[in-house]
């Protein structure tokens, strides 16, 4: 069946697909997102397909191709159903094994199961892992189920129902108070009531309206959008085409990051399918609802993902944010009304219109409800993209899901939102994870990154960090922003490098308070935060640095040094071997000694020693140990 | 790249104005570079004028107006990489190459470029030789990966 | 179109709809401090002196009065310690490019401003986008646009359109409220730079902007 023409034939197709399918039929998935792209799914796939041929089981075992799992760090990840066995970290000459011992003689791999790291204890199943267990997977979790470029598997998990009921049960009015009565916020960033902005695009007068799937995503450290872009295409267009239909637009875009060409790729032929299917185009499902989409690729600028640049950017321009009001609802893509969502606000669609607003609401806290997926990454042991209920502690996402900071390293913060949000330190670790509880803490939800921070991270160089990544995405439009960011950057990157004054901390306040309160948009208003809520939490590590050239954190490079502990040295010649710089004074049975004026603070020597050793170590703030004489360092 | 294929892709999205960064990014990932004559072309082509295509071609990272070298290093420095030290691998690429971000070298044989997320935190510290992906890079791993390359 | 009603500095306003708080203010003789606006070109919101406090519905937000509509209700205040605050500021950033500027000299006598708080720019150009703006929309010759982004954001004029069209106007330089200087070094710059046919489009001189991407 190629086109589908109604309701029924939409449940007749899904029945035909179905009953092709047998649940108890073994099922390699291979997790192929971009993460696990880059860290050979490709060849782990190819030898999959051959071992299974060579063992003649291309029949009896189906293999699918799947987008992110989520759990980046142990990638390339393979799962076989209908056992749901769990393999981390496959590689291509792991699959031999993996097919010989679980397929044919229905055994574990042991050593490609799941390690807890802290008890030892093995995980088989993949919801017996920690960093699974404590997750609510309702958006995220169909990315393991299906392969992105597949309408049959998108269809086999229920695909299109949404769009189905909207289409043939729902006035528009009321889809749109369905998804106001969920009380779903934006996940892209404020987390405006996406029910009132569709009302406000629907009302507003005119006949031709658009609707748009913010895929910018340029948060540094934030990938969600990206995987469920890759992941599950299908369900962001069903979304798309229910708030289409809501809105009244028969257009659609998607603005994607040219960043992420294996987003552009799946989406292209997912629309492609779509399209074949009837369900893109005109009168879809024979609704009478014409509806198409174009896809649009950002040329590199962050500042696109805001509203009035991306529009502009969309028009063919320079991407400057506009002044609002006019809002998009009433005023957008050509001066049409427009409406933008997040990826992650479209994918909830489906999911408010299939379980109901009061279904989809119980999940959640006062102000926010469903879940919202982040990424954890930075200092954290499980690296990965986690889907939360509203209003779990921070704590949980970090230490039962994220388990905790590697390497025995102590917690400091957490940076949460983007350039725009802050970072909460381990003080506030119990607070409850919504968009209100983030907001209070000085931070953000934005779009979900969430960067784990340990004792090695400089909160300096942190604000340092975002502000010069600010400073390279402002637009230049407005003086508050180009000029306050210019000010600001030049202070704290004085302060990294020991130049910082007293009057500094004062001087940023007041640039911040300029340039929060006249910027023209969002980027510029926000762009303070980062500093202020460093400066609220850790004011003592910025006072180091401006006092005393001391850099708590040993981060700053030009506030540091490497020494050698001459007690602990061995002479081993590891340090002396690695020096790319050959920035160490060495010899055999002679004590080694940096020599500073060479040293180019690469850190190559502290990763060299030994462990058992430990005679490297950093210093900040502290005279170097004078150089020892050649009898000084003749060692016993 | 020639005046022909130029129109070919102008074409391929109908002469329209709108399109104007989508023709441009068509160009340049053919190319690797935005020749000026190209530019002509397209403001000629869309009636677009020159001042905006120069705006656009210098806002958007992904342009550039002057030849690349034949392999292009990104080194990611979004927030997760650089908690977990590139910087440091930026500054051993830095100094292998004797580049800065942003600039080729005269033998055109490498481009140094930094990304903001490549959206593979997992394996930070990242960084890509021509689309090749390589994760938890030491400063001193990195650099030795150059020589792989011709 | 009905009327508008809204509060400026404890004033009664009646505005037509459409108008911007600042032309609403200007109804009644309450002045605005302005940098980027001009009457013939359409409002633009870039260089923020205009910032002004606006009430609605409860609450305060910072606007800048040159583009934000006059709506029903409005309470706005033109002067504050926030508002003279943000001014004096943004007048020292402004100051760092252009010191001898007269109307951000006269400015800054007025909010109190430093000209020499912050250290020198190179560049004498505060980015108000008159002159860009005004070849574009009111001379429609486009011979000057912006190049780059963030704080490397310079205006560039267009060799080939400039080499026709700039000699006998020059309108935009009495626009410039940095007495002309960078658009008349700019447009020196890229009238010496016109290509001769056979070279790289920037010139043996160079660009001298950096913007065209050449390495001079
Ligand atoms: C500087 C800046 C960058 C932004 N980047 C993104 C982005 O990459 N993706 C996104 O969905 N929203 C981004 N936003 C938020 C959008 O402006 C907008 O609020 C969002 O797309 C609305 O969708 P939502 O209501 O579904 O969250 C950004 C905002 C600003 C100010
Ligand atoms: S706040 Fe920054 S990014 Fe936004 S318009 Fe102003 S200069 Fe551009
Ligand atoms: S006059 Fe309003 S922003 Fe410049």
């Amino acid at each position: 069946m190629l086109m589908i023409n109604s309701p029924a034939e939409l449940e007749a197709c899904r029945k035909d697909i179905l009953s092709k399918r047998d649940p108890k039929k073994p099922c390699i998935t291979l997790c192929s997102g971009s993460a696990c792209h880059a860290t050979g799914s490709e060849k782990v796939a190819r030898a999959i397909e051959l071992e299974v041929k060579n063992h003649g089981l291309d029949v009896e075992v189906d293999i699918r191709r799947t987008g992110c799992h989520g759990f980046c760090e142990k990638g390339p990840i393979v799962v076989i159903y209908p056992e749901g066995i769990c393999y981390l970290k496959v590689q291509p000459e792991d699959v031999c094994e993996i097919i010989s011992h679980t397929f044919k003689e229905k055994k574990i791999v042991e050593r490609l199961l799941y390690c807890d790291p802290n008890t030892g204890e093995k995980a088989t199943f993949e919801h017996d892992i920690p960093f699974y267990k404590n997750q609510e997977r309702l958006v995220l979790g169909l990315n393991r189920k299906i392969d992105p470029k597949s309408f049959e598997d998108y269809m086999a998990v229920g695909g299109y129902q949404a769009l189905s009921k909207a289409l043939f049960e729902m006035t528009p009015e009321e889809v749109i108070g369905e998804v106001k009565g969920a009380n779903l916020r934006g996940r892209g960033g404020a987390g405006f009531p996406s029910g009132l902005k569709w009302e406000m695009a629907r009302n507003a007068p005119g006949d031709v309206k658009y609707v748009i799937v913010n895929c910018d995503e340029g948060d540094p450290g934030a990938y969600m959008d990206r995987s469920l872009m890759e992941g599950n295409p299908f369900a962001v267009l069903e979304g798309l085409m229910i708030g289409a239909y809501a809105i009244g637009a028969r257009e659609g875009y998607v603005y994607v990051r040219q960043e992420y060409p294996l987003a552009v790729s799946n989406l292209a032929e997912a629309m492609k399918q779509a399209t074949r299917h009837g369900l893109l185009g005109k009168n879809i499902l024979g609704s009478g609802f014409d509806f198409t989409v174009k896809v649009h690729c950002g040329a590199g600028a962050f500042i696109c993902g805001e509203e009035t640049s991306l529009l502009m950017s969309l028009e063919g321009k320079a991407g400057e944010p506009n002044p609002r009001p006019p809002f998009p609802a009433t005023k957008g893509l050509w001066g049409k009304p427009t409406n933008i969502n997040n990826v992650e606000t479209w994918a909830n669609i489906p999911l408010v219109i299939n379980k109901g607003a009061a279904a989809f609401s119980a999940l959640g806290t006062e102000v926010s409800k469903g879940t919202k997926i982040f990424s954890l990454v930075g200092k954290v042991n499980n690296t990965g993209l986690v889907e939360v209920p509203m209003g779990i502690p921070l704590r949980d996402i970090i230490y039962k899901i994220g388990g905790g900071v590697p390497g025995g390293k102590k917690f400091k913060a957490v940076q949460t939102g983007g350039p725009s949000g802050g970072c909460i330190p381990e003080a506030l670790l119990d607070i409850k994870v919504d968009f209100e509880e983030l907001t209070k803490a000085g931070a953000m939800m934005g779009s979900g990154g969430m960067i784990v921070m340990d004792e090695d991270t400089c909160m300096v160089d942190i604000s340092r960090y975002f502000l010069e990544f600010l400073s390279d995405e402002s637009c230049g439009k407005c003086t508050p922003c180009r000029e306050g960011i210019r000010r600001m950057l030049r202070i704290l990157t004085d302060m990294t490098t020991g130049k910082g004054k007293e009057g500094d901390l004062e001087l940023l306040e007041e640039l911040a308070e300029t340039t929060k309160g006249a910027s023209l948009c969002a980027l510029g208003k926000g762009s303070p935060n980062p500093v202020l809520s460093t400066m609220h939490y850790f004011r003592e590590e910025y006072e180091a640095h401006i006092v005393h050239k001391r850099c708590p954190s040993l981060s700053c490079k030009e506030l540091i040094n490497y020494v050698i502990d001459p007690e602990k040295c061995k002479a081993c010649g590891s340090c002396f071997r690695q020096c790319p710089a050959e920035a160490i004074h060495g010899g055999k049975k002679m004590i080694h000694e940096v020599i500073q004026e060479k040293c180019t603070k690469c850190g190559t020597c502290l990763e060299a020693c030994p462990a058992r050793f430990g005679a490297v170590k950093k210093i900040s703030g502290e005279p170097v140990p004078a150089p020892l004489s050649e009898a000084q360092r003749t060692m016993a | 790249m020639d005046i022909g294929r130029i129109d070919q892709v102008i074409d391929k999205h109908d002469g329209e104005a709108s399109s104007l960064i989508q023709i441009l990014l068509e160009i340049q990932s053919e190319n690797h570079w935005l020749p000026k004559e190209a530019l002509d072309r397209v403001s000629e082509r869309l009636q677009v004028p020159m001042s905006r295509i120069q705006h656009i071609t210098t806002f958007y990272k992904a342009f550039s107006q002057v030849p690349k070298g034949r392999h292009e290093i990104h080194v990611c420095v979004g927030t997760a990489c650089h908690v977990r030290g590139a910087q440091r691998v930026l500054e051993a690429l830095e100094d292998a190459t004797g580049l800065k971000p942003g600039e080729t070298d005269v033998e055109l044989k490498f481009s140094l470029e930094t990304v903001n997320c490549l959206g593979c935190c997992a394996l930070g510290p990242v960084m890509v030789v021509d689309g090749e992906y390589h994760g938890n890079v030491a400063p001193a791993k990195s650099a030795e990966v150059l020589k792989n390359y011709e | 179109m009905s009327e508008i009603v809204l509060q400026i500095d404890g004033k009664k306003v009646v505005a037509a709809a459409g108008m911007t708080i600042l032309e609403a203010a200007q109804t009644v003789g309450i002045a605005i401090p302005t940098l980027c606006h001009h009457e013939k070109l359409a409002p633009y919101g870039a260089c923020r002196i205009c910032t002004v406090e606006a009430e609605s519905r409860g609450r305060m937000n910072m606007v800048a009065a040159c583009t934000y509509p006059a709506e029903q209700d409005l309470v706005v205040t033109t002067r504050s310690e926030k508002v003279d605050k943000i001014r004096k500021v943004l007048l020292e950033q402004m100051l760092s490019h252009a010191p001898d500027s007269v109307q951000l000299t006269e400015l800054a006598k007025v909010y109190g401003a430093d000209k020499d708080r912050f250290s020198k720019e190179s560049s004498f150009c505060i980015l108000c986008g008159l002159c860009v703006r005004y070849c574009a929309e009111v001379k429609k010759k486009n011979a000057i646009g912006y190049i780059d982004r963030g704080p490397r954001r310079e205006i560039s004029f267009v060799p080939e359109v400039a080499g026709k069209e700039c000699w006998d106007c020059k309108e935009c330089f009495d626009l410039c409220p940095t007495s002309a200087l960078q658009a008349a070094y700019v447009l020196t710059e890229a009238l010496a730079a016109t290509p001769t046919p056979d070279d790289d489009g920037c010139g043996s001189g160079g660009c001298g902007s950096g913007g065209c991407g050449c390495k001079h």
